[in-house]
């Protein structure tokens, strides 16, 4: 059943891609192949072994970095601004999926204790608090992220590239202690975040109208992973054609002009913060709706999830698959988020079977290589493929235009 | 727009975000006369403790300034390469050497494990450079910074692989008394702190104002190519930079564990954010800068965990510390002592 429909897919996609979209014939099959293997991805999860390699849980949190990848791709690959502080977007993102999908809000004081607002949601009226529904969150939580985004941006984006990179790892340090300590503040001992103890349970997702549609549940039940997987891949098609249309747009040439040179595209007329905010703000949408979505998947919102690590697994997917492609993004962040959370796992139970009994590698935990594999691909890549494994078309022109330049100077015309 | 401002108008007018600064300013003031009204005699040991701590930061703090001096890269990974050196130290010291309480034999063994650490600090950061960021120097600006950060989580976790993944805690060999001068206690170990860090700082001062290194050394800061004309090997300098910082990492390393008693793998993430922070508010690149901002972090470090009077306490002290270091970079790119400068085209 899922074969035929994934072929039905691969076949819908390439035609599309070719006839609408205008891409060459090779290209759209390549396009409706990824668009196929994306569709199969939690379709593989039917037997105990590929549960080993694949659980579904990891499928959709490739999923959601992928959608982070691309966010960050907008600010770090499109802008060439360097942010060690994407989860703050991604901390924002999960809090308003939080305060807004929970009980939450009867905790904050005790004048709120009655409150009980449902809009749209599919909890239960008898559970009090702010219970919006899944669709209406995600555009508050990508607004907040966006607004979050202008807020960090806007005294900092002046500042040169390194000093930028450590004011983000700033503010995405100081956020979540804030977050962490917004359990009892002054006026009235205000709950506002629940400190470690973390928001939850956050309501399921309701699918609204569409349950109409056979195969498409009214709500996501939480272990229903395979539909929260295909919900996720929706906002990454659409988050990777805004991308595309962004880059190939006006605002993205001008976030290529400040990445190559600011002071040239200063001087073309390119208003610098203005552009460079609008990059932050478009990233950090992505950063939020990701947030929300990750608060709906794991069911509820601890701030210690939200640290200096994951910024860089964001980042080591954005240069694993190449700064400022959208696909390289994508497959980079698959990559990373596998090897994160499965397949160092799985290939240590592996390598700790195959040694003989006693030695070093038998008891060897390769969880703990986890920083090692983000610190390695960041450094290798650098050193040996700055442009990525499947670079910018971008970069691959510049390449070239400068091998001509270089020829031209060496003949002496 | 840069050049214009930076030759035609020497005094600024007062911007609101100025006013946001001074305000700031005040804020902290006010807090610091209310702590000491609060509790005056703990607010001079809670001095002593910062004044301690200072001093490793700005052991730190040195290691940034001059290898931002010298290359303009943040290098990341210099927190890290200081917990490795705090973790060698704890390893030699306690669990190759056994010592675990004070004794003269114990005082002597540390200044050892001291030197030792220093050296193998030092070979650390050079192979680092050696390896990762030179061939990164006339690279994009992106791509080191990218690689530091690589580093140092690399650094963090052969970090974890040495001293596993949750803080170990470890015997001082210091003396665990304190003196007492009037009503006030202070606890030996500070000032054995503050007393080895003196004689490094005089040390590092000399070598790199008055030797015939030193004097390469600056001249390379000031101007690679130039250096490089007048026959200054630059490539030497540079590594020569790293193994001053790396030493002076693993100096700060020793004495950490010393007086706070555990190692763990995500000390040199924090601290060295926090001696970045020391080094912005000296004004990076500035020598004396980056000691007098240790010294000051660390003073404010001390006073807000002390939660005496108007502090917040140790749970706001990533915030506080943080948002100095934003606060400074937005406002003050050069420093407290530093002049602001545009940058050149």
């Amino acid at each position: 059943m899922a074969g035929i429909t994934a072929l039905l897919i691969l076949i819908a996609g390439s035609a599309g891609l070719h006839f609408i979209g205008k891409f060459p014939p090779p290209k759209a099959v390549l396009g409706g192949a990824g668009l196929a293997i994306a569709f199969l991805l939690p379709h593989l999860w039917f037997t105990k072994e590929t549960e080993g390699y694949l659980p579904l849980f990891t499928v959709v949190l490739c999923a959601v970095y992928a959608l982070f990848a691309l966010g960050l791709n907008i600010v770090v690959g499109f802008a060439g601004l360097l942010d060690l502080g994407y989860v703050a977007f991604f901390l924002v993102g999960a809090y308003v999926g939080g305060w807004f999908m929970s009980d939450f809000a009867v905790n904050v004081s005790k004048s709120t204790r009655t409150i009980n607002i449902h809009l749209l949601d599919a909890a239960s009226a008898k559970i009090p608090g702010i219970h919006l529904s899944f669709w209406i969150v995600i555009v508050i939580a990508g607004v907040l992220a966006a607004l979050a985004g202008v807020i960090i941006g806007a005294p900092t984006l002046r500042l040169k590239s390194d000093y930028l990179a450590l004011v983000t790892l700033g503010f995405g340090e100081i956020l979540p202690e804030v977050f962490r300590n917004s359990d009892d503040v002054p006026p009235g001992h205000l709950n506002f975040t629940n400190g470690t103890k973390g928001i939850g349970p956050v309501d399921r997702v309701g699918m609204g109208f569409l349950d109409r549609i056979p195969g498409i549940p009214k709500t996501i039940s939480s272990n229903d992973y395979r539909t929260k997987y295909y919900v996720i891949l929706v906002f990454c098609g659409l988050f990777v054609w805004v991308s595309i249309k962004l880059r190939d747009g006006k605002l993205g040439r001008a976030w290529m002009a400040i990445r190559e040179d600011e002071l040239a595209a200063s001087l073309m007329g390119v208003p610098l913060m203005r552009t460079k905010l609008w990059s932050y703000a478009v990233g950090a949408v992505a950063g939020g709706v990701g947030g929300a979505f990750y608060a709906t998947i794991v069911g509820t919102v601890n701030v210690d999830t939200f640290e200096f690590s994951f910024s860089i697994i964001v980042l080591c997917a954005v240069i694993l698959g190449g700064m400022g492609n959208v696909w390289g993004a994508i497959l980079g962040a698959v990559v990373i988020t596998w090897f994160n959370y499965t397949g160092l796992t799985w290939l240590g139970t592996k390598v700790n079977t195959a040694a003989p009994d006693g030695s070093y590698f038998a008891k060897f935990d390769f969880r703990n290589l986890q920083f090692m594999l983000f610190g390695l691909v960041l450094v290798l890549m650098m050193l040996f493929r700055p442009d990525g494994f499947i670079p910018a078309a971008r970069s691959k022109q510049v390449k070239i235009a400068e091998q001509q330049v270089l020829a031209k100077l060496e003949v002496g015309e | 727009m840069s050049i214009a401002h930076a030759e035609f108008a020497p005094r600024r007018p007062v911007t609101p975000l100025q006013i946001v600064g001074y305000m700031v300013l005040a804020v902290g003031a006010v807090c610091v006369v209310v702590g000491f009204i609060d509790g005056p005699r703990t607010f001079t040991q809670v001095v002593v403790i910062g004044l301690s701590n200072g001093a490793v930061y700005a052991l730190i703090a040195l290691g940034y300034t001059m290898v931002y001096g010298i290359i303009e890269l943040i290098n990341f990974a210099h927190g890290d390469l200081f917990m490795i050196g705090s973790v060698l130290a704890a390893i030699f010291l306690e669990e190759r050497l056994n010592q675990n309480s004070s004794s003269p034999k114990a005082w002597l063994l540390l200044a050892l494990v001291m030197l030792v650490v220093m050296a193998l600090c030092s070979g650390i950061n050079v192979t680092i450079e050696r390896l990762a960021y030179r061939r990164l120097r006339n690279a994009p600006k992106l791509a080191p910074l990218i690689t530091a950060v690589g580093v140092s989580f690399i650094l963090q976790n052969i970090g974890i692989l040495m001293n596993g993944s949750a803080p170990h805690s470890r015997a001082s060999v210091l003396p665990q008394g304190s003196l007492k001068i009037g009503s006030v206690e202070i606890r030996i170990r500070y000032i054995v702190v503050i007393a080895v860090t003196i004689p490094l700082l005089l040390m590092m001062t000399y070598i790199v104002q008055k030797t015939r290194t030193g004097k390469a050394m600056r001249a390379t800061a000031q101007d690679r190519d130039a250096s490089l004309l007048m026959g200054i090997n630059v490539d030497k300098m540079i590594a020569y930079t790293f193994a001053l910082g790396g030493a002076l990492a693993g100096a700060a390393g020793t004495m950490y564990v010393q007086v706070n008693g555990t190692t763990r793998y995500d000390a040199g993430f924090r601290l060295g954010l926090i001696a970045f922070t020391a080094a912005v508010l000296g004004g990076v690149g500035n020598l004396l800068g980056a000691v007098l901002g240790g010294v000051l972090i660390g003073l404010i470090q001390a006073l807000n965990d002390s939660a005496l009077g108007l502090f917040p306490g140790q749970k706001w002290t990533q915030t506080v510390l943080f948002g100095i270091l934003i606060l400074m970079i937005i406002f003050r790119p050069g420093g407290i002592f530093g002049q602001h400068q545009q940058e050149k085209v």
